[in-house]
C-alpha cells in the first residue's frame, strides 16, 4: 500500500444496488392493494352467502348508486394529499342541487344551468383555498365556515324540495348504455369514471399533481424548492369544490330533485372512502384509484346490509370499524417505513 | 478570473425579526467565475443573508441587484427563474417522493402525455453521477441517510445549471471524500463562469475552495477579502471580535487517552449484535469514562450501528449487557432507563421542538426521566439551563426564546445541551458538532472530555478525523456495514484512519495496537 492513501470514489466502486421496480412500487401501493383485497373478499363472501351477488348487474348499479360519491372522493383525495381537509362538500352538493333545480324551474335552459351548478361549487372551493392559503386559516375551520355558508345559501334558495323535470338532466341518470352481459352504464357513471381517469393522469403525470404530493410531504421544503405552493394549494380546493358541484349535479339527477337538506354528513362519507382507499390523512401519500376502491367498499357494505336485512344504521357501524382498521394499518405502515 | 461586474450586489440590506435585527445594513457581492465564502459564527446571520437574497425573507432596508437589475423576489421560485439555485441549510427535501423527483421536480421533462418518468429518472441519474453518487433514483428519498439526502439536495441545485449557486453548509454531514468530490464539481463550475456562494464552519474548506470571503459578525459585515490576502488567524479574530485572541484550539488540550483510567472496567457489552443484511454482527465493550469514536464513510452503517446500541433500532441477533445483566433496549425510552441516551444527527426530525423555548428543550429529557409529576425545582432548572447556555454559548442568550427562531448551529447546541444535562452513563451522539462553529466546537469537545473524566462514557460519530483522533480513547471503523476494527487511540494518525476506511484493517500493515474485539 502507498504511504498516503486517497479515496478514489469508493461509492462508485460499490456494486449498484437496484431494487426491482415492482418492489419499490409495492410498498407505496400496499394500502391500495389491501383495499382491493378487501373488496375482492367482500365479493367472494357475498357470493358464497347470498348467491347471485358477484354479478354484472350488481356491479353496474354499485357504480350508478355511488357515482356522486366517487366524484366527491376524487376531489377530496387532492385535498387530503396536501394534508388538508374539505368539510364543505356535502353542503355544496345540497346547494348546487337546489340552486340548479330553482334555476330550471324559473325557466333557465339546461345548457346554462348545468355549468352554473358546477361553477358554484368551484367558487366555494376557491373561497376555501384563499382562506387557507392567503389568510392562513386551518383547512378544518375554513371549510367548516364554507359548509355553513353553502348550507345556509341552500336554505335561502328554498326550504322545499324542488323536482327536476328537465330532460337534459334526467337524461344523465335515466339513459342506460347496455354493454351486453347485463353490464350497463349511465352518463353519470361515465362522468364519474372520467373524473377518476383524468385525476390519475393529473396526479401522476403533471407538475401540478406532483406538487400536490410535495406539499403533503413537506410544505416548507416544497416552497424552498421553488414549487408553486400557493397556486397549487388554492387549486386543490377549487378542484374539490368543482367535484362537489359535479357531484351535486349527479346527485340531483339521481334523486330527480334539489333539496336543501340532502348531503348531510356526505363529506364524512367521502373522507371515509379516501382513508379506506389508503390515502394518509397527514398528506403526501395515496392514490385516486384507492379512493375509487374505497367508495366501492363503502357501497358494497351498504348493499350487503340490505341483503342481510338488518337496520341500515349497521352500515355506519361497519364503515366505522373498517375505518379504524385502516387508520391503525396506516400507522403501522408509516412506522415501518420510518425504521 | 475576477471578472468585471458583480452578478449579485446587496447594498445596506437589513432584516428584522420582530425587535431583533438579524442583519444590519450588510453589503455583499458575488462575481461570475468565483467562489465566495460567507463565514461567521453560529447566529451571525449567514442563512438570513441567503434568505434575503433569494426571496424567502423580506428585507426591511437596502437594495438587491442581480445582474444589474434591482430585484424584489417574493419567493424562492422568483429567484430560481433568474437563475439562482440554492441549497438551504434546513431544506429537508421531500421524503415521500423519489430521489429523481427531488432532483428534477420543477424542471422535469414532459412527453406527449405529461411527465416522462423514464427521462426524468435518467436525468436524475446523470446529476447523481456528477457527484459520484450511486443512489437508485426511483427509491423514496426518505429511505436514505441524512448525508445522502444532503447530497441529493446539492445534486438538485447542480442539475439546474444555474449561473448563481448558493450552498448553505452543504458539507456539514459529508465526509472528506464527498467533500472533495463536491469541490471538484465547484471548481469546474467556476471555470464555466458560475458564481458560487459557499458557507462552511470549516476554515480548511473555505481556504481550499474559495477565491473571496466575506465575514459576518452579529449581523454586520466586517469585511470582504480575497482569500489569498488574509491569514486564517485574522479571519478568526474578525469572526469572533475581541472575544478570542488567536486560533481557538480545535481540540481538547490533553488528548482523550489520559482520561481513560476507568476504561479497564467495561460496563456495557454488545455481543454479536447485528441486523440481517445491513449490519454484520459485532462485539463492542464500553468502559466507564471511555470515549469511543466511530469513523466510516457515508452509508457505511455508522449511524445504524449507534442506533442499535441505543435502542432506536432493533437488532436481529445478539444481546446487550449492562453491568453483567442482559438488557433489552426496545426503544430510546427503555435505553434511557438503563442510562443510555442517544442524540440523533437529524435534529429537525428527531429531537428539537421548534415551538418550545430553549429552556424547555434543554429540560425535556431530564424532566421526562424524572417523570412529569416530579417537577424540577425552579431555581435548579434555571441554574442548569443557564450553565449549559453559557458553556455552549447559545445565542440569543434568552432561555425563553423559541427554538425555531434560532440559527441552525444554535439549535444543534440546544439539542446537545439536552443530553449533556441528563448526564447519562452512556451518551451516544451522532455527529454532535455538525454545523457548529469552531470556537463552540472546541468548547463542546472540552465538555465531552470533562464529562468522560467524571465517569460518563461517550460513543460519538464524526466525519472529522481530527476530532476523532483528538477526543477518543478508542476508534471503531465502519466499512460496508461491518465494524471493521476497534483501535486503541495512541498516536493514531489521521492518515492511518483514512487508510483503514479506504482499504480495510489490513491496510498499512498494522503497527497500531488493535484491540482484541471483533
Ligand atoms: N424566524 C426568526 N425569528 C427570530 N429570529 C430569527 C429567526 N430566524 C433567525 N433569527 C435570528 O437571526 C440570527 C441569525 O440567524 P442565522 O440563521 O442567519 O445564523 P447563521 O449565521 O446561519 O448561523 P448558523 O451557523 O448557526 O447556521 C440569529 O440570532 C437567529 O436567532
Ligand atoms: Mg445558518
Amino acid at each position: 500500500m502507498t504511504a498516503a492513501p486517497t479515496l478514489e470514489r469508493p461509492l462508485a466502486q460499490r456494486a449498484p444496488r437496484r431494487t426491482p421496480r415492482w418492489q419499490l412500487r409495492l410498498s407505496a401501493w400496499l394500502p391500495v392493494l389491501t383495499t382491493s383485497a378487501i373488496l375482492l373478499a367482500m365479493f367472494i363472501t357475498g357470493q358464497a352467502v347470498f348467491g347471485n351477488f358477484f354479478t354484472s348487474r350488481l356491479i353496474s348499479s354499485l357504480f350508478l348508486d355511488n357515482a356522486y360519491l366517487i366524484v366527491l372522493a376524487v376531489g377530496m383525495t387532492y385535498v387530503i394529499l396536501t394534508g388538508g381537509i374539505d368539510l364543505s362538500v356535502g353542503a355544496v352538493v345540497a346547494f348546487s342541487g337546489i340552486f340548479g333545480a330553482q334555476l330550471l324551474q324559473t325557466g333557465w335552459p339546461a345548457f346554462i344551468v348545468i355549468p352554473a351548478i358546477v361553477v358554484s361549487g368551484s367558487l366555494i372551493g376557491a373561497l376555501i383555498g384563499v382562506l387557507v392559503q392567503v389568510f392562513e386559516i386551518q383547512p378544518f375551520i375554513a371549510s367548516l365556515a364554507a359548509m355553513f355558508l353553502a348550507r345556509g345559501l341552500a336554505y335561502v334558495v328554498s326550504l322545499q324540495s324542488i323536482a327536476i323535470t328537465d330532460p337534459a338532466v334526467t337524461w344523465l341518470e335515466r339513459t342506460r348504455f347496455q354493454l351486453g352481459g347485463g353490464w350497463f352504464v349511465t352518463p353519470t357513471v361515465i362522468i364519474a369514471v372520467l373524473t377518476v381517469a383524468v385525476s390519475v393522469w393529473v396526479l401522476q403525470y403533471t407538475r401540478f399533481g406532483r406538487s400536490v404530493y410535495a406539499i403533503g410531504g413537506n410544505e416548507q421544503s416544497a416552497r424552498l424548492m421553488g414549487l408553486q405552493v400557493a397556486r397549487t394549494r388554492i387549486a386543490v380546493y377549487v378542484i374539490s369544490g368543482t367535484c362537489a358541484g359535479i357531484a351535486g349535479l349527479i346527485f340531483a339527477a339521481y334523486t330527480g330533485s334539489g333539496y336543501s337538506l340532502t348531503g348531510l354528513g356526505m363529506e364524512l362519507d367521502a373522507i371515509a372512502a379516501v382513508v379506506i382507499g389508503g390515502t394518509i390523512l397527514t398528506g403526501g401519500s395515496g392514490y385516486v384509484i384507492g379512493s375509487l376502491f374505497g367508495v366501492m367498499v363503502y357501497g358494497l357494505i351498504e348493499i350487503s346490509i340490505t341483503y342481510i336485512g338488518v337496520d341500515s344504521w349497521w352500515t355506519k357501524i361497519v364503515v366505522g370499524g373498517l375505518l379504524l382498521v385502516f387508520v391503525v394499518l396506516q400507522r403501522l405502515l408509516v412506522a415501518r417505513r420510518k425504521r | 478570473m475576477f471578472a468585471d461586474e458583480p452578478v449579485v450586489q446587496m447594498q445596506g440590506v437589513s432584516v428584522d425579526f420582530g425587535g431583533v435585527r438579524a442583519l444590519d445594513s450588510v453589503s455583499f457581492r458575488m462575481f461570475p467565475g468565483e467562489i465566495h465564502s460567507l463565514i461567521g459564527e453560529n447566529g451571525a446571520g449567514k442563512s438570513t443573508l441567503i434568505k434575503a437574497l433569494t426571496g424567502v425573507q423580506s428585507i426591511s432596508a437596502g437594495t438587491i441587484r442581480v445582474r444589474g437589475e434591482q430585484t424584489a423576489f417574493t419567493s424562492p421560485a422568483d429567484a430560481q427563474r433568474l437563475g439562482i439555485q440554492t441549497v438551504y441549510q434546513e431544506m429537508d427535501l421531500l421524503p415521500n417522493l423519489s430521489v429523481a423527483e427531488n432532483i428534477m421536480l420543477g424542471r422535469e421533462r414532459h412527453g406527449r402525455f405529461g411527465i416522462n418518468w423514464k427521462l426524468m429518472e435518467a436525468d436524475a441519474e446523470r446529476a447523481l453521477d456528477e457527484l459520484g453518487l450511486d443512489l437508485d433514483p426511483r427509491s423514496a428519498l426518505g429511505t436514505h441517510s441524512l448525508a445522502e439526502q444532503q447530497l441529493v439536495a446539492i445534486a438538485r441545485a447542480l442539475a439546474a445549471r444555474a449561473k448563481i449557486l448558493i450552498l448553505d453548509e452543504p458539507t456539514s454531514s459529508l465526509d472528506q471524500n464527498e467533500v472533495s468530490e463536491l469541490f471538484r464539481v465547484l471548481h469546474s463550475l467556476r471555470e464555466s463562469g458560475v458564481a458560487v456562494l459557499f458557507i462552511s464552519h470549516f476554515l480548511d474548506q473555505v481556504y481550499e475552495v474559495s477565491d473571496r470571503l466575506t465575514i459576518l459578525r452579529d449581523g454586520r459585515s466586517v469585511g470582504e477579502f480575497l482569500t489569498s490576502d488574509i491569514l486564517r488567524i485574522d479571519v478568526v479574530s474578525r469572526m469572533t471580535g475581541t472575544r478570542t485572541r488567536g486560533l481557538p484550539s480545535p481540540l481538547v488540550a490533553d488528548g482523550g487517552a489520559e482520561l481513560s483510567a476507568g476504561a479497564a472496567r467495561p460496563f456495557f457489552r454488545a455481543h454479536h449484535v447485528g441486523v440481517n443484511g445491513a449490519i454484520a454482527p459485532f462485539d463492542l465493550q464500553v468502559g466507564e469514562g471511555e470515549v469511543i469514536g466511530i469513523a466510516g464513510l457515508l452509508g457505511s452503517g455508522r449511524s445504524e450501528l449507534v442506533r442499535l446500541l441505543s435502542g432506536v433500532e432493533r437488532s436481529d441477533s445478539g444481546e446487550i449487557e449492562i453491568d453483567e445483566k442482559r438488557v433489552r433496549l426496545r426503544s430510546p425510552a427503555s435505553a434511557l432507563s438503563q442510562g443510555v441516551a442517544y442524540s440523533s444527527d437529524n435534529r429537525a426530525v428527531e429531537g428539537i421542538i421548534g415551538d418550545f423555548s430553549i429552556a424547555e428543550n434543554i429540560l425535556l429529557a431530564l424532566q421526562a426521566e424524572r417523570g412529569w409529576l416530579r417537577r424540577l425545582p425552579k431555581q435548579h432548572r434555571d441554574e442548569l439551563v443557564q450553565s449549559y447556555m453559557t458553556a455552549l454559548d447559545i445565542r440569543p442568550a434568552d432561555p425563553e426564546a423559541l427554538v425555531k427562531t434560532l440559527s441552525g448551529g444554535n439549535q444543534q447546541k440546544v439539542l446537545l445541551a439536552r443530553w449533556l444535562a441528563l448526564a447519562p452513563r452512556l451518551l451516544v451522539l451522532d455527529e454532535p458538532t455538525r454545523g457548529i462553529d469552531m470556537a463552540t466546537k472546541a468548547e463542546i469537545q472540552r465538555l465531552i472530555a470533562e464529562l468522560a473524566a467524571n465517569g460518563m462514557s461517550v460513543i460519538f460519530i464524526s466525519a472529522e478525523f481530527r476530532e476523532l483522533v483528538g477526543l477518543s480513547d478508542r476508534i471503531g471503523v465502519m466499512r460496508d456495514g461491518r465494524l471493521e476494527v476497534v483501535l486503541e487511540n495512541d498516536d493514531l494518525s489521521e492518515d492511518r484512519l483514512l487508510a483503514i476506511i479506504a482499504y480495510g484493517s489490513q491496510a498499512g500493515a498494522g503497527d497500531d495496537a488493535e484491540s482484541d474485539e471483533r
